[in-house]
């Protein structure tokens, strides 16, 4: 292996080749300031446009300044990262990019998480010197996400989520010069286009130019209304991130502690919406099985691999994209709107009240829940099954204003009966959880048998595309594992080509699933925090008595008093959906 | 924007033209180029068309779109209007012949005047810096243009005494 | 040319062609029908002549007669005098200057004495849509030669030796860049021509590909040969209709006689070229952005390393050289990279073709020797400076380059001089520039090229550029303060130390040049709120002066805005809130009563 010798800030570093300055410099603890930059180590995710110049660096020898992040090292090369030539240009060029920046920051949605905010502190920037006139763009507002594109800075952290990681394809660079600027195909807002709003460029943003509509206040007004009944479920990804928002460390488990922050809220049931990855597993479960069966029958008919379809943007996704292969996934609603529909039939009947009075809300790891509790088919007489997604940043904004000291809050227990769940709903968060729980409970329920283990280490990991095989006794059963829409577009492709090995494929649209949503704490491009969030979604489940979601006895419960059995008539009706072809709907 | 209905002609003339670059993406330029050259310009229902048959985003096309000069999404006027704006004209005073243009046709860089008659857009160079300030008009060049000839220029093209000699294809 | 006992060249360039060459060639071709001369006689449109100032050119050979400033009504007398009768047009010929004697041979004018034509050895003097005339002017020798007498290497060190440098504006080693492609290993490799010509005011890449395209072919294939690519692609600007043509008609020929395609020659090399179009982005002229817009994306640049010739086009070896390069290849394989070197400087070798345009009397496009001075390009080719006004200022390098002021005149022209001047090379535009001419407003005037043409990617040349503008603007409206001479300065060079790509390190050097050459225009505008050129309009005030003015009202008559009041025979008045300053009371008042201020 070829290395290479370089000083760094007057200290000799070895490196390999191909390593860039930064990275270099990194190793021997020297800062060097980045804002488009962005690199989420083991997803294959990198940003390197070398576009903000906010990294430049003084090499001897060279006529101008080099790029840290995308400059490779070379032998001999002697690096001045804070020369004051450096810094002037660093803090000369921050000017600039502030000089075409909105300065509304005491009331912009990202104050406090801002990557440019840090950075123009950072700097110690506290006059721009050429000032000028400012890029102005009409700001648009989809369901879930909002586009504020004056404060655009051209990082292209956002395109390159939305074309090379997720293959959606919305955002592009426009225009030129000055006049550039990332957005959708002739500047039509998001609710036009294929958007699947999977919040990645949401969750990558260093501004306030895509933020998440913001649906707080909502949610406290109905809280302060005597005559509406306030529920609330909390997705499983949300407690292995929302103490970060409270300074703690990244993988901290705080169910306890939100169960305890959402009662001084004052929901008046607080719930999990685990209890409903429960529920979903029993259908989509059965479901496989079922369609497994035909299928080693012989029945030509039946279409295999099944795909999972809690994920509201890649069911968004394949809608606009794969139109054809819309019978593929499972009919199974997401868990958030199956935990809808039953709160509004079988809750609101165990409290005697109408479903308009019932008030269903959720704490989201995503913004694109927010556009799925709109959806026309998770509706009754226009009135939603879920009536507000909050995102964990949201709810985090919530507990703050409201006064609440989070860190020394006790532990509390959710209510019931719908906040009973097992370790298979938990692991719903990241991926390869919804296709470990759907295994812990078909093979059970196929082979009769019990489980001889309950941790399917082959279903776990980063990879952006895992295989496994798992031996339903006898039967080799195939499962596909994709987080990232480009991923899954692999794995559909394969499909469409008639060439896919597989029984059952978990889809999660993003990086990590759920606990890298788009709606979760900022991760800063630090992937590391993606990883203690997915330890400690694994470490909750390993705690918990159940772990097997056909063990619930709420579930049992609700299919005994209320549904029958998995798949019937009336679970068909409220548990489950159809799919759209959404080809013409752009434009 | 208004929504154009494209006619299956069209649409087949756009089909056509990207199957004769193998519907490759990699090929969009050309074929942006060529539908520009049979279509006159490229509204956003082309594009959707050229995005699909090339497997691309809508978006994509739209970026590199409004990248280049080229291109435009607006349809030309009857007698496209040309400013060279070299710096050889614009030492000899092209500056002042657009003004004149402007104020005559009451219309910005880039626009056409509201009868569809003109359109008036800048360009870099020609190459016959010998007769600055040029200005063209379809395929015809003007050499030594001063402000005061605007007004005759114009009024030749508004009373039909030149034709449009602006090649259809 | 050998079956035609005379033959009468029009010029087929830009310039003349947009003066009715083409009027030229049919009514010539009518009166050679009319005397049956058809056998006789053959009329060609070739390339540009370069002496656009007096076009339309038409030349006869053999005797190398020069008419200038020919109309089609002309054709008559030229063959009824010239051609039939062997006298000479009189009128038609070129008079020098000086003192008025008609010159006959164009070897005689001044414009050409000074010129030594590499690149531009065939422009004007063959048929370009005739590969045989090419052919019969040492054509495709040089492809042959390297094929079959020489190793790639051996071919490679020959370029080396010539001191080739890249014409398009970086000057990097031509030979250099060569050999480093060769030595990457790869499955496929491509030769790209740059023929995106964008400078405003440049325009040889242009006049080569319409006058001479085969020896842009041909020193294509030899690269190929020696990079070891089968595969060329020519990016050129969807503008030049007739360069593509040309170009088309070109390939076409060299496809059929063999000279392209498979098995050329029967050495078995393998080499064919296709055309892709830029479409109007002057970023496009930078290597990378260039590959990327012939792979269909936005032509963003991005940073090197890696070159080109380690990841190019779709990822593999390319070798990038521009026309004006490729041209002169041929001429150092058949000549010798000793012949070659011997022409220029120390450190530049060879020759530059420089298009020559704004204040001067002979516009045109020459070939000069490195090495030439200002002054001889200025005044010798250039014949001075126009209506006999004071030389100011002279512009190279186009948006990337400056301008250089008397002191310079003197100065060689070679790739360091001019940049140690604090201008560049660049792709070779010269704009002189005369008293009248701001140098504000001419920095103002580039900046306001970057800024429409920067692409936007990276943040010193998105808004660096778009604030000099900005701070250009307001001085040249009398708004401008000293502080911002000084954020010029800073700005300038944190945008040159701080950008992505070379649009942006030399975008601002208009602004540095003239500031350094020029502080106190700059100065005059700020302290003073005068321009001392008179060319700001915001600082410019026409005004009536009382007592001359006899109230003719022919200013009012003529004032397009309506901005002059006044009776009959009264003094008039000029309403300085309409007053758009375009001139035209101070042009048509005939009592120079009008002031300008």
């Amino acid at each position: 292996m070829d290395v290479i010798n370089l000083t760094i800030d007057n200290k000799p570093v070895v490196v390999k080749k191909g390593t860039t300055i930064l990275q270099a410099a990194k190793e021997i603890g020297v800062h060097i300031p980045t804002l488009c930059y962005m690199k989420l180590e083991d997803l294959n995710i990198e940003n390197k446009p070398g576009g903000c110049r906010i990294c430049v660096v003084e090499v001897e020898g060279r006529r101008n300044l080099a790029p840290a992040c995308c400059t490779e090292v070379h032998d001999g090369m002697v690096v001045n990262s804070h020369s004051i030539r450096a810094i002037n240009a660093r803090r000369t060029v921050m000017e600039l990019i502030l000089s075409d920046h909105p300065t509304d920051c005491l009331i912009c949605a990202k104050s406090g998480n801002c990557d440019l905010q840090n950075m123009a502190h950072y700097l110690g920037i506290r006059k721009i010197h050429y000032e000028g006139e400012q890029s102005h763009y009409r700001k648009d507002t989809s369901p879930a996400i909002i586009r504020d594109v004056d404060k655009c800075i051209m990082c292209r952290r956002c395109e390159m989520m939305c074309n090379e990681v997720q293959t959606v394809g919305v955002l592009s660079a426009i225009n030129r010069g000055f006049n550039s600027v990332v957005a959708p195909a002739f500047e039509m807002n998001l609710d036009h286009s294929v958007c699947t709003y999977c919040g990645q460029c949401v969750a990558v943003c260093p501004t306030g130019a895509l933020t998440e509509v913001d649906e707080t206040g909502k949610v406290v007004r109905v809280l302060s209304d005597p005559t509406k009944t306030v529920i609330v479920q909390t997705a499983p990804a949300v407690r292995a991130a929302l103490g970060e928002e409270f300074d703690m460390e990244a993988g901290t488990l705080v169910t306890g502690k939100l169960v305890a922050a959402l009662r001084r809220l004052g929901f008046d049931y607080v719930f999990d919406t685990d209890f409903a990855a429960d529920l979903t597993i029993m259908e989509e479960g059965t479901e496989l099985l079922n369609r497994l069966g035909k299928h080693l029958a012989g029945d030509k008919n039946v279409k295999l691999p099944i795909l999972t379809s809690c994920c509201p943007a890649w069911v968004k996704f394949f809608e606009h994209q794969f139109p054809d292969m819309k019978d593929i996934p499972s009919t199974a609603r997401s868990p958030q709107q199956m935990f809808g529909s039953i709160a509004k039939t079988y809750f609101a009947d165990k409290l005697g009240i109408k479903r308009e009075d019932l008030v269903v809300v959720s704490i989201m790891p995503c913004v694109a829940k927010k556009y799925e509790c709109g959806r026309d088919e998770f509706k009754v007489n226009k009135n939603p099954d879920v009536d507000y997604a909050l995102t964990t940043r949201e709810l985090a904004a919530l507990i703050k204003i409201s006064n609440i000291n989070f860190r020394t809050l006790p532990n509390e227990e959710f209510d019931n009966p719908l906040g009973e769940s097992t370790g298979a709903g938990v692991i719903f968060g990241t991926t390869g959880g919804v296709i470990e729980a759907a295994v812990r409970t078909a093979y059970e329920l196929h082979t009769k048998k019990e489980l001889p283990r309950l941790d399917f280490d082959e279903l776990r990991g980063m990879e952006g595309i895992r295989k496994a095989t798992i031996d339903f006794g006898g039967t080799p059963i195939n499962i596909g594992i994709a987080h990232g829409l480009g991923n899954a577009r692999k794995l559909l492709e394969e499909i469409q080509a008639g060439k896919s090995e597989f029984h059952a494929i978990e889809i999660m649209s993003c990086p990590g699933g759920c606990i890298g949503g788009g709606g979760q704490p900022y991760h800063h491009g630090n992937a590391e925090i993606l990883k203690k969030r997915q330890k400690a979604i694994y470490q909750e489940d390993s705690k918990k008595a159940i772990r097997k979601s056909h063990k619930n006895p709420y579930i049992i419960k609700l299919y005994d008093e209320f549904l029958g059995h998995p798949m019937s008539e009336k679970a068909h009706h409220l548990l489950h959906t159809a799919y759209f072809d959404r080809t013409e709907e752009k434009g | 924007m208004p929504k154009i209905k494209l006619s299956d002609s069209t649409i087949n003339i756009i089909k056509g033209i990207c199957a004769e670059f193998q519907n490759k993406e990699s090929e969009l330029i050309n074929v942006l180029h060529k539908t520009q050259v049979k279509l006159g310009y490229l509204p956003a229902e082309v594009q959707e068309v050229i995005a699909r048959e090339l497997h691309s985003s809508v978006a994509r096309v739209y970026g590199v779109v409004t990248f280049y000069s080229f291109f435009t999404m607006i349809p030309k006027g009857e007698f496209p209007i040309s400013i060279c704006m070299g710096t050889a004209c614009y030492v000899r005073g092209a500056e002042q012949v657009l003004s004149e243009f402007k104020r005559q046709l009451k219309v910005e860089v880039g626009e056409s005047t509201s009868d569809g008659k003109f359109s008036l857009n800048c360009l870099r160079c020609v190459g016959a810096c010998g007769l600055a300030p040029v200005v063209t008009i379809g395929e015809k060049v003007y050499g030594r243009v001063a402000p005061t000839q605007v007004k005759e220029i114009i009024a030749e093209y508004r009373q039909g005494n030149i034709q449009n000699d602006v090649k259809t294809d | 040319m050998t079956d035609y006992r005379m033959h009468i060249l029009i010029c087929g360039g830009t310039g003349c062609k947009a003066s009715d060459s083409n009027g030229i060639r049919e009514k010539l071709n009518y009166f050679i029908n009319e005397f049956n001369l058809e056998d006789e006689v053959q009329v060609v449109l070739t390339g540009c002549f370069g002496f656009c100032e007096k076009g339309p050119i038409v030349k006869v050979l053999p005797d190398n007669t020069f008419y200038t400033e020919v109309n089609p009504s002309d054709a008559e007398d030229i063959v009824k005098e010239h051609i039939l009768k062997g006298r000479p047009v009189k009128r038609l010929l070129y008079k020098n200057p000086k003192n008025d004697y008609a010159v006959t041979s164009a070897n005689n004018i001044d414009f050409y004495k000074k010129q030594i034509r590499i690149a531009l050895r065939n422009c004007g003097f063959i048929n370009p849509e005739n590969i045989e005339e090419y052919i019969g002017r040492d054509g495709y020798a040089a492809l042959g030669k390297c094929l079959t007498e020489n190793t790639p290497e051996e071919v490679i060190k020959e370029i080396k030796d010539s001191g080739l440098r890249g014409r398009g504006g970086g000057g990097f080693p031509t030979g250099l860049k060569w050999e480093i492609t060769r030595y990457v290993s790869a499955d496929q490799k491509y030769v790209v021509c740059n023929a995106d010509e964008g400078d405003p005011g440049a325009f040889m890449d242009r006049s080569i590909l319409e006058g001479d395209p085969h020896s842009v072919i041909e020193a294509m294939a030899i690269c190929g040969y020696c990079i070891g690519a089968d595969t060329g692609l020519v990016y050129i600007r969807a503008e030049y209709p007739l360069a593509i043509e040309r170009l088309k008609i070109a390939l076409k020929q060299a496809e059929e006689y063999g000279l392209l395609g498979n098995d050329i020659l029967g050495t078995g090399f393998n080499f064919k070229i296709e055309l892709r179009y830029g479409a109007g982005a002057f970023v496009c002229g930078e290597e990378t952005a260039l590959i990327h817009s012939m792979e269909g994306l936005r032509g963003e640049p991005t940073v090197k390393p890696p070159f080109p010739s380690v990841s190019g086009y779709m990822g593999k070896p390319t070798n990038v050289n521009n026309v004006e390069t490729f041209a002169n290849i041929p001429v150092i394989i058949n000549k010798g990279a000793n012949w070659f070197n011997k022409i220029g400087t120390e450190k530049s070798k060879g020759t530059k073709v420089f298009a020559l345009a704004g204040k001067i009397n002979n516009v045109g496009l020459i070939e000069v020797p490195m090495g030439t001075t200002l002054r001889e390009v200025i005044y010798d080719i250039g014949g001075g400076i126009k209506d006999g006004k004071e030389f100011k200022s002279v512009q190279t390098g186009g948006p990337s380059g400056g301008c250089l002021t008397k002191k310079f005149l003197d100065t060689p022209i070679d790739y360091d001089n001019l940049i140690a001047a604090g201008s560049m090379m660049g792709s070779g535009g010269m704009i002189v520039m005369d008293e009248d001419d701001c140098m504000v407003s001419i920095a103002r005037f580039y900046l306001e090229f970057t800024l429409e043409e920067s692409c936007g990617k990276c943040n010193p040349c998105r808004i660096g550029n778009k604030r000099l503008h900005e701070i250009l603007c307001r001085i040249t409206e009398g708004k401008g303060t000293l502080e911002d001479i000084d954020k010029l300065k800073v700005l300038s060079d944190v945008i040159k130390d701080t950008s992505l790509c070379g649009l942006g390190q030399s975008s601002p050097n208009p602004v540095l040049s003239t500031l350094a050459n020029f502080e106190h225009e700059y100065l005059a505008h700020v302290n003073e709120g005068k321009c001392p050129a008179g060319q700001c309009k915001s600082l410019m005030k026409y005004e009536i002066i009382e007592d001359l003015c006899t109230g003719c009202t022919l200013c009012f008559r003529n004032c397009p805005v309506g901005a002059i009041t006044g009776e009959r025979r009264v003094a008039h008045f000029i309403d300085q809130s309409l007053c758009i300053k375009c001139g035209v009371c101070f042009d048509k008042c005939k009592f120079n009563a009008i002031k300008l201020n």
